[in-house]
């Protein structure tokens, strides 16, 4: 009986389950789903409260990874960094959900799960994204929910403005009502200073940096600066070509690749630029579904579709990141042994 | 033996080679590049007690053979989709960009003037078509909207007569006005009953976000936060709009009212506009919880 019940429990978890993913959710039950993450994969899951917001909240990841005894390479993936933009919580839970159910039969899942932590953080603006909650009329919050100051009466910081990467020198207001908002200084929001701190306590270990947004189905790469360059400019567009292909492959759907300066518009201060900067070669903005039609209310109905393709872009990326990483790696590390090995023979033989 | 043994260990060192990885280079720069813009000009903008600015990089207006899928020809796309919306679009003929394939622009006098050929698509019936269109912005001081002419070939296939007509014998008839709110929802839902008002809302923000277009914005409506029906008047049915419009460039969402009629022969047109203020302390106050 002990066991029957047990199925039936299993079997409503799954059925929900199945469902949960097509649907967008509030704050709560994405703090309260990072928890079953945790507890449902205890050997590879656990998380790291590793800021706080203006509003004292949280700012928690998940790190997600084969428990290794040496220093692991990291993938980090952040979501939600504009409150409004809720398909972007949405793939976060979607891309944790997926690898967690495929590590143990996909053989390159697997391998990076193995090789590789991913740190992902479901939500960044924990505040804004409470506040585009709240109600009908805040839905389209954007910013932080840190108070003006010097007299401007109006809210919020806008977080990728506010990172310490050509901060506050183009596409950005020193208005403090509006929406592009880069802050009295860089780091001034203390959700922008906790992505730094992490970034650049592991910066040494970081292979890919992914940041997820919407709308406009783009894929940016560095740097919002119309005259700065990266200096990996061909690889992090021959790669971001490939994940819009991935992308285009499963729904149809095109994804634009360029620099935002490019394809979207000039900007300074944004947390992908900052990832750059600090010398983690593949860093990316994600900007999902759709073109205008819903923008940000994207429907539910949407959300797997979307969450599909855009899995596949970022697995093009981080596989890619992977294998360079590791392949090239794995090639040093045998030829070398191998090397040493002949070595040995041949001294030995010679001296026989 | 000792060859063997020579092979075995070289064989090995050869299989573990490098996955090739191809990295293009010397792509060039994308066509018509003339992008570098000056350094940063400051625009000093004053308000009541603080001194704010914009920061903007002058854009270099882009002039030659356009790459398609870099902004100048989108955003100019997107102002030929709001002017097809205005000639063509109605509550059940709803038009969005689809692609770039082409585009020029250049100096003329005082203005700049565009040339595309697009990829347009009506998104209820999902029918295509091919546009060839012409536009001009103003130069100079003047707000004054961009002139547009397109031609598109296909686009208008659907035939939306059946279902414009049942929509209007509907709603003509003065004792039940209809109204809404929130179109679509927090979570990109509306009821089937709302659509029609919604890409009726949709096609009438195209008459304002066409006028307010320069080569600096990218509109689109985010949503019609509330309509009202009103009486029909000289067999027009008519409804006020308050839309929320979302512009691109400085993420920006800006409210409007508008006074809207509309019938299967007169189409739709906008009587009133009417922009509302930025409510800078109707905001929540903090810790709103979940």
């Amino acid at each position: 009986m002990c066991v029957s019940m047990y199925s039936a429990v299993w079997s409503r978890e799954e059925t929900t389950e199945r469902n949960y993913y097509t649907r967008y959710h509030n704050m709560s039950e994405i703090t309260a789903w990072m928890e079953q993450m945790k507890r449902e994969n205890p050997d590879v899951v656990s998380s790291m409260v590793y800021g706080q917001t203006y509003e004292r909240r949280n700012i928690t990841l998940l790190k997600i990874g084969l428990s290794s005894t040496v220093r692991k390479k990291a993938i980090w993936m952040d979501c939600g960094i504009h409150a409004r933009e809720w398909i972007a919580p949405a793939f976060c839970q979607y891309f944790v959900r997926e690898i967690l159910r495929t590590y143990k039969t996909d053989t390159k899942v697997n391998e990076m799960m193995k090789n590789l932590d991913f740190y992902i953080t479901p939500v960044l603006n924990v505040d804004g994204y409470i506040y585009s909650w709240h109600n009908e009329s805040t839905r389209l919050w954007r910013k932080s929910r840190s108070p003006g100051t010097g007299g401007c009466t109006c809210y919020g910081t806008d977080l990728n403005r506010n990172f310490y990467a050509n901060w506050g020198m183009v596409g950005v207001s020193t208005d403090c009502c509006s929406e592009t908002y880069c802050g009295t200084k860089a780091l001034s929001e203390s959700e922008a200073w906790a992505v730094t701190d992490m970034l650049g306590k592991m910066r040494e270990d970081i292979l890919a940096f992914l940041t997820i947004h919407s709308y406009s189905q783009l894929i940016l790469v560095p740097y919002g600066h119309p005259n700065i360059s990266a200096p990996n400019y061909d690889e992090l567009m021959e790669v971001g070509l490939g994940a819009a292909k991935a992308i285009k492959a499963v729904h149809g759907m095109d994804y634009t690749v360029g620099t935002s300066p490019d394809v979207l518009y000039a900007n300074s201060g944004s947390s992908r630029d900052f990832a750059r900067l600090i010398g983690i070669p593949l860093s990316f903005t994600f900007e999902l579904r759709d073109k205008g039609e819903h923008g940000f209310e994207l429907p539910e109905d949407q959300i797997q579709p979307t969450c599909e393709e855009a899995y596949a872009g970022a697995q093009h990326i981080i596989t890619y990141t992977h294998d360079k990483a590791f392949y090239s790696y794995a090639a040093t590390v045998t030829a070398t042994l191998w090397t040493t090995l002949l070595a040995a023979w041949v001294s030995s033989a010679i001296l026989l | 033996m000792d060859w063997t043994l020579l092979i075995l260990l070289v064989v090995p060192t050869v299989v573990h080679g490098n996955p090739t990885v191809t990295v293009r280079t010397g792509s060039g720069p994308p066509v018509g590049s003339d992008q570098h813009p000056n350094s940063v000009p400051l625009s000093e903008e004053t308000q009541t007690t603080t001194e704010v600015r914009e920061v903007v990089v002058e854009e270099v207006m882009m002039t030659g053979v356009l790459n398609p899928s870099h902004y100048p020809a989108r955003r100019a796309a997107t102002v030929v989709q709001h002017y097809l919306n205005t000639r063509y679009g109605s509550p059940y003929r709803w038009i969005f960009l689809s692609k770039v394939h082409s585009g020029s622009a250049e100096d003329v006098a005082e203005m700049r003037k565009y040339q595309l050929e697009l990829t347009m698509q009506e998104i209820i019936s999902n029918v295509s078509g091919q546009c060839s269109a012409e536009l001009l912005f103003p130069g100079g001081e003047g707000q004054s909207a961009p002139q547009v002419q397109a031609s598109c070939e296909g686009l208008l296939q659907s035939n939306t007569t059946a279902q414009e007509e049942a929509f209007y014998q509907q709603h003509r008839a003065s004792n039940n006005m209809v109204s809404g709110n929130d179109i679509p929802d927090s979570y990109g839902h509306m009821e089937p009953n709302m659509k029609p008002f919604w890409h009726l809302g949709g096609v009438a923000s195209s008459f304002i976000m066409l006028k307010e277009s320069n080569e600096s914005t990218l509109y689109n409506m985010a949503q019609v936060a509330n309509f009202t029906q009103l009486e029909t008047e000289k067999d027009q049915l008519r409804v006020n709009y308050h839309v929320l419009l979302h512009e691109m460039i400085s993420q920006e969402i800006i409210h409007w009212k508008l006074l809207v009629t509309w019938s299967p022969e007169q189409g739709v047109q906008v009587l009133q506009t009417e922009l509302q203020p930025k409510c800078h302390n109707c905001e929540a106050p903090p810790n709103t919880t979940n």
